[in-house]
């Protein structure tokens, strides 16, 4: 069994006033000890809701959720409140995109740290305070005993996100989600991120809930990868195979559009058209639909199925999928 | 002769402190002696990290910003210098396009209104309807439905206001456009479309363009030629395809490798240079080459003393460092541990890294590589009053929390 396994996760929306919005639909994966699982897809499409779902950190009202999510055997959205939050920042923790505001900005680094030290590993004073020094220390924060007393808003968005992750790591927690861990910081300082969290999963087996916009932080870090749109997983594939044949519409036309470093220049790039606000509800047909270039009529008679039309464990939900036109044998 | 010639332009903003007199307390070297020409119906693309000055140099070829010394060569004439009534000619040959495509357009003009506007101040078109049916043109060539006029910058998508923003520009009939990241506050889908839609307009207008992004891979795509900044300063310039083929400065072989890129093959393959530290503050950037606090080849002689000239290396690929042939050589070798060791920081090696860079570094700079970063942010704490500039890392997490979508 995995020790995170999330079945038909739904998260609804539903404001007083307003029409119910479904942010998350039906979204299903699984991540093992030592494995890196991607959430990848653009802007609205439901990545931080899903995070914030498993981490029980969703407000308490307004909000419908549905679908289930184990933890090690114990689902995560009926836990009670206490019982969750033992969980998180012992064995479930989270890193988010924004490091300053999940910093308390008047408390110095170090009691921060050796805050959580104490509530879940008993740790105090100097035995703490040592402690996050080398956590600091490990995560490559230099001088980490004058920053310990520094403010946030005294380090740089590098070293903040590298407190951060220290935080999440403080007590070797075996499953950690990263919300765009890199996304606000510049490339030469994701490159020191991303391999520090490469690290972690290779050296302590921590399960890693990766999610980004980025297609190339994917390539380089996730086992498996959920490509999501409009609040569902469109594709889900193991990292070569999705790469190497994307399937979904979707996904193969997003992996057409962006630039890459290695490509010629003026190769030509194939956009997909419209926006992600050209789209249709799940229940009505494919959400792609309105941007899709294989559409046909069968794609709006409800939503399509996740089905296998190229390998085994390459889930693909689309009537029309990408395939080659014949498959020639080699 | 280059249709944009910048000739050693430097940009210092006064940093100020004090509650009754502004006293000035030391500058921000934002742009710091930048040469370079964009040849007319190319693309000049400029790239580099979050604060090294990229924006300021584009606003300062507009004269948005004060130029502190340099000159900036339009078509024979030195903008840098030029009484104020002289520029406004300029002002609608030289024409920008905005990263936040939205924070640049008026919420309660229609587009219409937006973009005749421009037309209106620089006297272009006769009268309304001329000015309407130009309008209508460049609408239609930007990829926008001809009810766009009438209506207004949030009934539309991201992609869609950048075209507001490009249609803006071209209705004044600019010879050079300065796009400030154009496509990076745009979705993953629709970038390619700005892209595109840049690149046939160039094509059919003959445009010149001057790109600034932070993103590698896009200014790859569309640039001609290639100007790294790094802190102020150009470290090095190519056509495009050359410097991909073989980057020479230091700093840009740590960019290019650190740049992902979506196709696990390539990834496996990849070897990272990983950089030590944050990038110095402008406002107190490290004396010698600016990039010998992290670079992975510092040397003892020359890097943390005299700053290396931009100088051209052969084909026209330009390189600022004292040790380009020695590393291309490889008689040089990289001096400090990169790796995962330097960053997770596993205390011997970190230790020994730390201890080599000391050994190296003359006394009075220590090049310990967080040292310089360091300076200005010891001086506030919370309580005090701040600077007027904000240390850099402050002023950048700022901009990233506006920019970053919220939950
Ligand atoms: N508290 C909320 N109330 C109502 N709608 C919400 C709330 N939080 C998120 N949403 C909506 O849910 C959808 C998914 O949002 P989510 O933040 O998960 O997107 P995301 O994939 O993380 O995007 P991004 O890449 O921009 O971070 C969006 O349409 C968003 O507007
Ligand atoms: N008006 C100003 N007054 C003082 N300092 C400024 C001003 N504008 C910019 N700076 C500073 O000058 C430096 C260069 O800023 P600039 O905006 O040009 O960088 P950039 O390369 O465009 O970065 P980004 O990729 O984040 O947009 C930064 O340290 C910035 O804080
Ligand atoms: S189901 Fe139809 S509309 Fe949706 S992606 Fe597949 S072909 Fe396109
Ligand atoms: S001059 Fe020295 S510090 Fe600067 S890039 Fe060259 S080797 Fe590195
Ligand atoms: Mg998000
Ligand atoms: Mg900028």
């Amino acid at each position: 069994m995995s020790l995170l396994s999330v079945e038909e996760l739904s998260v609804t929306f539903t404001a007083r006033g307003r029409k119910d919005a479904t942010a998350v639909d039906g979204v299903s994966f699984e991540v093992d000890q030592g494995q890196v699982v991607g959430l990848v897809g653009e802007s609205g499409c439901g990545k931080s809701v899903t995070s914030l779902a498993l981490m029980g950190l969703l407000p308490r009202k307004g909000v419908r959720v549905g679908g289930r999510a184990e933890f090690d055997g114990q689902n995560l959205l009926t836990m009670n409140e206490r019982k969750l939050r033992d969980l998180r920042g012992s064995q479930l923790a989270m890193i988010f995109q924004d490091p300053l505001s999940s910093l308390n900005p008047v408390v110095p680094i170090g009691i921060q740290v050796t805050e959580i030290l104490q509530r879940h590993r008993g740790l105090k004073g100097e035995k703490a305070r040592k402690e996050a020094a080398s956590l600091l220390d490990r995560v490559g924060i230099p001088d980490p005993d004058r920053r310990l007393k520094e403010y946030p808003h005294q380090l740089s968005g590098g070293m903040r996100q590298r407190a951060l992750i220290a935080m999440a790591v403080a007590c070797a927690p075996r499953l950690l989600i990263a919300d765009e861990p890199t996304t606000a910081l510049d490339v030469t300082i994701q490159a020191q991120i991303l391999e520090l969290l490469k690290e972690l999963v290779d050296q302590e087996g921590t399960a890693l809930l990766m999610i980004t916009h980025d297609l190339g932080v994917v390539a380089g870090l996730c086992d498996e990868v959920n490509v999501l749109y409009a609040g569902r997983a469109v594709e889900s594939a193991g990292r070569r195979e999705l790469f190497a044949h994307p399937t979904h519409p979707y996904a193969h036309g997003l992996l057409g559009s962006i630039p890459r470093l290695d490509a010629p220049r003026g190769e030509p790039l194939h956009p997909i058209r419209g926006s992600i606000n050209d789209k249709i509800a799940w229940a009505d047909g494919c959400a792609f639909a309105p941007r899709c270039d294989h559409y046909t009529m069968e794609c709006l008679t409800g939503t399509p199925e996740l089905t296998e039309p190229r390998t085994a464990g390459h889930q693909v939900r689309c009537v029309n999928p990408v395939l080659p036109k014949a498959e020639v044998p080699a | 002769m280059s249709l944009l010639e910048l000739d050693g332009v430097k940009v210092h903003f006064p940093v100020k402190k004090g509650l009754l007199f502004d006293r000035t307390v030391g500058h921000v070297y934002a742009v710091d002696g930048v040469s370079l020409s964009v040849e007319a119906g190319q693309t000049y693309g400029l790239v580099g990290e979050s604060g090294c000055g990229k924006t300021t140099l584009g606003r300062a070829v507009l004269r948005l910003n004060d130029i502190t010394e340099g000159g900036v060569v339009f078509d024979g004439t030195d903008l840098a210098k030029l009484p104020s009534e002289e520029m406004r000619a300029f002002r609608r040959r030289l024409q920008m396009v905005f990263q936040d495509p939205l924070g640049s357009l008026n919420p309660r003009q229609n587009i219409e209104s937006i973009l005749a506007e421009g037309m209106a101040a620089h006297g272009i078109g006769k009268d309304a309807a001329e000015r309407r049916k130009k309008i209508e043109d460049i609408l239609a060539k930007v990829g926008l439905p001809s009810n766009a006029m009438s209506r207004y910058p949030h009934e539309f998508s991201g992609g869609q206001r950048q075209r507001i923003g490009i249609a803006r520009a071209l209705v004044l009939e600019p010879d050079v456009i300065i796009c400030d990241e154009p496509v990076s506050a745009l979705d993953v889908s629709v970038q390619a479309q700005v892209i595109n839609l840049l690149e046939e307009l160039q094509e059919s207008l003959g445009l010149t363009y001057l790109v600034i992004a932070h993103d590698l891979a896009v200014v790859r795509h569309i640039s001609d030629v290639i100007g790294v900044m790094y802190l102020g300063g150009l470290v090095e310039e190519a056509p495009s395809d050359a410097l991909y083929a073989g980057p020479r400065h230091p700093y840009t072989k740590a960019l290019m490798s650190a740049v992902p890129v979506p196709d696990p093959e390539v990834e496996d393959r990849r070897e990272r240079i990983l950089l030590h530290g944050d990038l110095p503050s402008p406002a107190n950037p490290p004396a010698g080459c600016r990039f010998h606090t992290r670079c992975p080849w510092v040397q003892e002689t020359k890097c943390a003393t005299e700053r290396p000239p931009l100088l051209d290396t052969g084909d026209g690929h330009k390189v600022a460092c004292h040790f380009t042939a020695e590393i291309e050589a490889g008689t040089v070798k990289q001096t400090l541990a990169t790796g995962i060791e330097a960053v997770i920081g596993t205390e011997t090696v970190a230790a020994e890294a730390v201890e080599t860079a000391e050994a190296e570094a003359p006394a009075e700079k220590p090049a310990e590589d967080e040292a310089p970063a360091e300076e200005p942010a010891k001086a506030e704490a919370p309580a005090e009053e701040p600077a007027t500039v904000p240390a850099q890392a402050d002023a950048d997490a700022t901009e990233q929390t506006e920019d970053s979508p919220k939950a």
